[in-house]
Parts: C-alpha cells; structure tokens; sequence
C-alpha cells in the first residue's frame, strides 16, 4: 500500500461539528499543522440541528446567576455523577466562549439595552441560555465554519475515519477512506481530537441524523480508550411522533422554556404529580405558581415542565403507558393557549415551520404531539478535565463522544457550550502535545494493507442486507436497553448483538465504491455494534436507576452506585466493564449543594 | 400501502432516470421514499441527508424539474399515480445519482470578507439592538443547501461565468457582512469588490426557490447594488473621483 494517499500533520480532528471546528482552530491558532475530517459536507454536522441556545452564567437577564449556580444546577442535573472539575471549568469559561462567538460574527438574540438575550430551560435556575430563536447551533457552526475558512485550516469533507493508528502505545494517525471515490486514504498525525457527536443511531426511534453511528466511541475503544457512563443514554422528552415519518424529530425544550406545557389526553398539567424529592424545595406545586415563576423567579418556583429532560421524559412514559397518551402514543405540549401567535412564531420560527410543514399542524393554534427520542450520550471516552486528553497518549476528545461531563443526565443548553469550552481545551492540548513531539510517530504499514484489504470484503458476496442489519440492531435497542430496562431484557440484547456481528461477518453490498451508501453503512455497523454493547454491558452492571438510566428491576438510587463510574474497556474482541471510584469534590465546592 | 411511481437519475453525466415503484404512508416526505427505495431496491443509491427536518441543508435536489429539499416535500403534495422524478441539482456537476460537486461553493466561501467587529463597550458587552440585527438574523437563517446557487441563471444556463460571480448564497453573507451594526471593514472589502453582483438581474428566482424564505433578492441584493451604486456610479462623485484622482 505504498501508494495510499496520505497527509501529515501535527493535529488531525476528527469531526467537524461545535467541538471539532473550536479544536480545529485553536490548534492551529497555536501553530499545529491542523487538519479537519468530516463525514458530510461542512457545515451539516449534528450540531446545526441544535435548537435551543447555549447555556452560560452571563448574568445578563438575572445578575444572580453565577458559575457556581450554573455549576450546581448541572451536577444536580446529572444525578451528582459528574466529572466535578469538567463542570466546573464548563460554568466557568461558558460565557468568554459565547462572547467569542459574538465576536466571530454570530448574532444573539439581544435584550432591551443591546446585550445577549438568555432563555428559560430545564434545569436551569435562571434564565441562562443564550439563543438565536430556535436554531441557536445553525448560528454556532457556520459562525466557527466561517472562522475556521479564514484561518486557513484543511478540511477533509466527506471522509469518513474508520480506524486509529498507533504507534506503540501513542497515536500514530488514522485510515479513512472517502466516500465519494471509495478510496483509502491515510493521515499522519502527532495527535488525533475525536469530536464525533454521538450514537442516536443505533435506537429506532432518533434524532440524531445518519452520522450518529457511535464512531468515535468506538474508535476509542479499539485503540484502547478508557470509556465512561455509557449507560447512560438522553431520551429527550419531545420528540415528534406523528406522522411516522418524522417520529423523533427534535422538538426544542424552548417551547417549554417560552410558557409551553405537557397535557395528558385528558387536559391534566400531569408533570405536578412526578415531582422527584431532589428537586421538590425549588419545584412549583401549583398551576398558579408555576406560571408565575416566567415572569418572577424570585418569589415563584420553577414550573415542573422544566425539570431536568430524564425526569419529564419518564413522566411521559408513565402518562403514556397508563393509557392517558394520545393514540400515536404521545402526550401534548401545548403553548396555543398560553402565548399570541405573534410570540410562538418570533421565539420558536423553525417549530413553526417544522410542524406547519410536516405534519400540516399550526403550532399557534393547536397542541403538538410528542413523546421521547433518543438524543445524547452522556457517556463517552474517559477524559482528564483540564486537556481533554484520553488515557491513550496523544487522543484527545471533545463534545458528545468525551464522557464525563454531564454525568448521569445533560441539562438542556449544557451541550452547545460543552462543545465550545472542550473544543478549545482539547485543540490547545492536543497542540502543545503534538509541537513537544519531535519526528512523526510511525504507522504500521502491514495494518493499514490488511485493513485497506478488509474494507472492500462487504462486496465479495454474502446474503446479509445492511439496511435490515441496521434496523434489527434499532428495534433491538429500543425495545431491551431503552428508557427502562431490565436484567434479562438487556441479556437479550447481548444475544441479539452476538447474533448481528456473526451476520454482519457475511453482510453483502451491491454496485462499486463510490458514493456508494450501503457500503458505508456497512461499515458503520460495525461501531454501532461495538457501542452497542459498551451501552449494554455498562447498563447491566449499574444496578441501580439514576439519570438517563432506568431499571425496572432496581427502580431507585443506590448509595453505593452514587460514589461509582462503570469503565468498560475492549481489549481485543472482548468488553470488560469495571466499577470505579469518581473524583472526589473539594469541599469549598461541595458546600454549594448544603442549602 | 399506495405505491409512489419514481424516476430517479441513476450514474453520472451519461447515467440515466431508472423507473421504481416504491410504498409510502401517510405523512412521508420525498426523502422517506428514497430511504425505503434504498433499503429495498437499490442498496447502493448515493443521495446526500442529515437532518431530515429542513435545518442542514444537505438534500437539495430537483424534484419534478423544482429544486427543492426532499425532507421538506410532503408526498401528499403530488397527486395519485403522478410520477415523481428526482434528479441531482443541474448547476453542479453530478458526482453519482443524486449528489452533485458542491465544491464550488465552498471555494467562493474562501473568498468572502471576514467580519471585524468594534471591541466591547466598558461593561464588557457589544451592544447591539434587536431591530438593529432583525435582517441580518434573516441573513444567516441560510442552511447553504444551495438551492439558490442551482436556480441562478447566471451560472445554471453560463457556468463560464462561475468564475466573476459567487451566486445569491454568497450575497446573502456578504450582505452580513456589510450591514452588520458593529462591523469596521471598509467598503472595499464588501461593496467595492462586488463579487460579480452586477450580474444579477433581479428576477428573483433565488427568493422563490429559498426553503428558509430569506428575502435574498430584496433585503440582500438590491441593497448591496444600491450601495454599490450610490458608491461608484454617483455622478457628482464620478467627477470629484476625475478631479481629485482618488479610486
């Protein structure tokens, strides 16, 4: 394979969503040889599908809020499993990195007297989420897509990695190939960022687009990450469910935010009867006060349709499943009757449009239908808090694929700043790193020959549709490791996955190489599996429910599972999981969690 | 289940439309049928998508000669047993099936200026009112599906021209640029160059075909041509530019 393709650089990124490009740049703006890959085309990664705002303690709407506000309600979010220090550091650069946005160019809603406007949103004290009406991420990534063209940086559109390269114990570079010729090609690299988003994917019903196939998680593993939580999996509560088409559509936690409402079938505002007891002090318990609490935050309490997304979407399934959903199985968010129309098409325009357009429902005038999607992963490669860095020498991760952060559950808001606070941090390290190297680590030319080889195999004739593949593994997901799961459901889907590898072993293609979809997904299978499983496994061993991770059989929280992370591990076909001590908070910061 | 008779353009330039029959449901967008086409008949159809919800951009295409987004067309649009033909975007040249060479694009997008803002007030904030950005919030509503790019004459029908002008997409960001409140590059750099705007006649095909109803022709073009008017072609200026031999 002398003749692959190949480019070198100081830093490789792969992904070019909030996270990659912020790496991408900073890295470069520190003088790494930069080079960006990415599966579509810049500019469509998941992140411009992102609706609702960036979550930073500006203070601009409420002066009382603060990092430490903002650092309390994200641990508290995520059941207290948090990485402590990630959140921290997320709370307390969030807003420089919306500021630096404004100054790249991106256009916040404002204020009355010209500063950013913030939002209302789940979890969230104050009104915190800085906002461009409902396409918050649309404004995010062209504004660093654009920065990113004027520093220069390459980028490699529609190339799709499909392993990492290393040398010895360090990373040595990664094999892609691309999509529209087929063709291999290899990029050297002193340091690799993975920022791939994440797995929505491998659930039937989704957000996420066809790029969420879990590779970056599975690239790490195999070069032999450390990955964390990744039990732990965000149904967002409100997705579209009707018509089938567009069942898992994002509907954005801002229509909540705006003075929207959850409704049962039979009118009932039924989130005042799932009021957890962790958040009951600052939880309004009547209509009244809840709706008081938009205009009046400090003499009223939060209305509970905004608590933390695993709560709703857990009440939702309840509603539903005690018979008072609608019949497409949804329950009704409904602001018609709280705000003009005027209000509803200025605040939330793409709601509008999404709903007018595909499902010829008029938001202004009528409920919307919903119910949970799959939306986030909360776990991911295992990182230190300050550089981003893997426990492999020389990978760094950054956005959804890094764990840690969020820990059992996200607050809505939390992930387009994640992207921007970790995106930087991971570039800046993984550039200090690569400029301390000297000589380019070495490839192992005799790997990339048999993986360039073992590629083209899905064309060599089997019976094995990828397409039928891909949908066995989502319905096997949703229904055995979805919102509520249990022991011998999620045994079942080791079986299932067992199965699926052994088929996919004889999966069968048809045309050539280029641009040829099926090929790809095919290959993308095989990280859907491999995540999968991780999920599975980890899900099996946490035998407790907290966060985006609920058992039936083990239906509260356990003090023991509450000082723990699971880490799985692959280590060559087989996955290990192991329960392992968090981080411990420094006690000026646990004092914020005594009132 | 109803049946969706289909022609979908099938290889490169010399490729040709392929006839298939495909179920649909109630509610289902164009891009849905193409998914169960894919799934079903023709494992190895290449078509670009992400969102599926009109927010990327990535599935442009013609649709029964109409450029538009296959996740935004409902099939209940067209009427029973009416054939839906879908071909790639005809400005770009065609890579496979349904995806074309967009790389054009994303080379002019290497060509705009940049914005240089005015620092921070005293508080540490830049102020900027709302209706003050209203319209350049319209302007970066734009999901670069490139919709736009495909219905322009001045390149569909003359690619020569790809060369001197950067399209109804490019204008909308270099409107951006050039209205933004608190932006201090100098006319040069946005209304001075031009970026082949004067080739543009108004006929407003971009503003029709626009998914996100950006106001292309009438809140980004005419401006920038006005400006660029009243800049370089103001006859009092002309002659003091005569005179005092400045550019």
């Amino acid at each position: 394979m002398a003749d692959i393709e190949t480019h070198e650089y100081d830093v490789l990124v792969i992904g070019a969503g909030g996270a990659g490009l912020r790496a991408a740049v900073e890295a470069s703006a520190l003088g790494a040889r930069t080079g960006l890959v990415c599966k579509s085309l810049l500019g469509k990664a998941h992140t411009v599908m992102a609706e609702g705002g960036i979550a930073a303690a500006m203070g601009n709407v409420y002066s009382e809020d603060n990092w430490q506000v903002h650092f309390r309600d994200t641990m508290r979010g995520g059941k207290m499993l948090n990485n402590w220090r990630m959140a921290q550091i997320h709370a307390q650069e969030a807003p420089d990195r919306v500021k630096e946005l404004e100054e790249w160019g991106a256009l916040f809603d404002r204020t009355p007297d010209g500063r950013i406007l913030q939002r209302d949103f789940g979890g969230h004290r104050y009104a915190r989420l800085a906002h461009v009406g409902d396409r918050t991420g649309l404004e995010m990534i062209r504004t660093l897509q654009q920065h990113a063209v004027h520093r220069g940086i390459e980028v490699h559109q529609e190339c799709t990695v499909n392993r990492l390269l290393k040398d010895g114990d360090r990373i040595s570079g990664a094999l892609g190939y691309w999509r529209e010729s087929g063709r291999m090609v290899l990029f050297r690299a002193k340091a690799v960022v993975i920022a791939t988003g994440g797995l929505g994917k491998v659930y039937s019903i989704t957000s996420n687009s066809w790029e969420g196939t879990g590779d970056g998680h599975s690239l790490a593993m195999q070069a032999g990450a450390d990955m964390i939580d990744m039990e732990f999996v965000q149904f967002h509560p409100t997705g579209m469910v009707w018509p089938p088409s567009v069942r898992g559509l994002l509907v954005t936690e801002g229509v909540r935010g705006d003075g929207g409402t959850l409704k049962n079938t039979s009118g009932e505002r039924f989130m005042f009867n799932y009021i957890p007891p962790m958040f009951a002090a600052e939880t309004a318990d009547t209509e009244a006060e809840a709706d008081r609490w938009y205009d009046d935050k400090v003499n009223a309490r939060r209305t509970p349709d905004l608590l933390p997304r695993d709560e709703v979407a857990r009440a939702i399934n309840s509603e539903v499943k005690a018979g008072r959903g609608t019949a497409h199985g949804g329950v009704f968010l409904d602001i018609a009757s709280r705000r003009s129309a005027d209000y509803i098409k200025r605040r939330l325009p793409s709601m509008y449009h999404q709903f007018m357009q595909l499902a010829g429902v008029d938001i202004t005038k009528e409920p919307m239908e919903i119910g949970p999607t799959a939306h986030y992963a909360m776990g991911g490669v295992r990182v230190d808090a300050e550089t981003a860095a893997s426990t492999v020498p020389g990978l760094y991760a950054a956005g959804e694929v890094a764990g840690g952060m969020h820990g059992s559950n996200r607050l809505g808001g939390n992930s387009l700043s994640d992207l921007v606070v970790f995106g930087r941090r991971a570039g800046e390290s993984a550039a200090k790193y690569a400029l301390g190297l000297t000589g380019q680590p070495s490839v192992d030319q005799g790997a990339i020959a048999e993986r360039s080889a073992s590629i083209l195999k899905p064309f060599e004739g089997g019976q094995e549709n990828p397409y039928t593949l891909h949908r066995e593994l989502q319905e096997c997901m949703h229904v055995n490791v979805g919102i509520i799961r249990t022991d011998s459901e999620m045994r079942q889907a080791l079986v299932k996955i067992a199965e699926l590898k052994d088929r996919l072993s004889r999966v069968q293609v048809e045309g050539h190489i280029q641009y040829n979809t099926g090929w790809h997904l095919a290959l993308d299978m095989e990280h859907m599996l491999c995540v999968s499983e991780a999920i599975t496994m980890a899900a099996i061993e946490r035998k407790e429910s907290r966060g985006g991770h609920t058992r039936d059989d083990f239906p509260s929280t356990s003090g023991e599972f509450s000082q723990v992370n699971v880490v799985v591990r692959l280590r060559g076909s087989a996955v290990s999981v192991a329960q392992e001590p968090l981080p411990v908070m420094p006690d000026e910061l646990k004092k914020l969690f005594e009132e | 289940m109803p049946k969706a008779h289909l022609k979908v353009w099938r290889g490169d330039d010399s490729g040709q439309y392929v006839e298939y029959d495909v179920e649909y449901e109630e509610g289902m967008v164009v891009l849905d049928v193409v998914h169960r086409l894919q799934a079903t008949q023709a494992g190895d159809l290449a078509i670009r998508w992400n969102c599926k919800a009109g927010k990327c951009g990535s599935c442009s295409a013609e649709i029964n000669g109409k450029p538009k987004l296959q996740c935004m067309t409902r099939m209940g649009t067209f009427i029973d047993g009416e054939t839906i033909t879908i071909a790639p975007l005809k400005t770009f040249p065609i890579i496979r099936d349904l995806v074309t060479d967009v790389s054009w694009n994303y080379r002019v997008a290497e060509t705009m200026p940049e914005l240089k803002l005015s620092g921070p007030d005293a508080s540490g904030h830049r102020r900027m009112q709302q209706i003050d950005i209203d319209r350049e919030q319209e302007f970066r509503k734009c999901i670069e599906c490139y919709i736009c790019q495909d219905v322009c004459h001045v390149i569909r029908d003359h690619p020569e021209n790809q060369g001197n002008f950067a399209g109804p997409r490019f204008f909308v960001q270099l409107a951006n640029v050039a209205m933004h409140p608190l932006d201090q590059n100098p006319k040069s750099a946005t209304v001075a160059h031009g970026f082949g705007l004067d080739y543009c006649n108004i006929t407003k095909c971009c503003t029709d075909v626009c998914p996100e109803g950006i106001h292309i022709t009438d809140n980004a073009i005419i401006p920038l041509k006005e400006r660029r008017v009243d800049e370089y072609y103001d006859p009092i200026r002309a002659i003091g530019r005569k005179l005092f031999g400045k550019k």
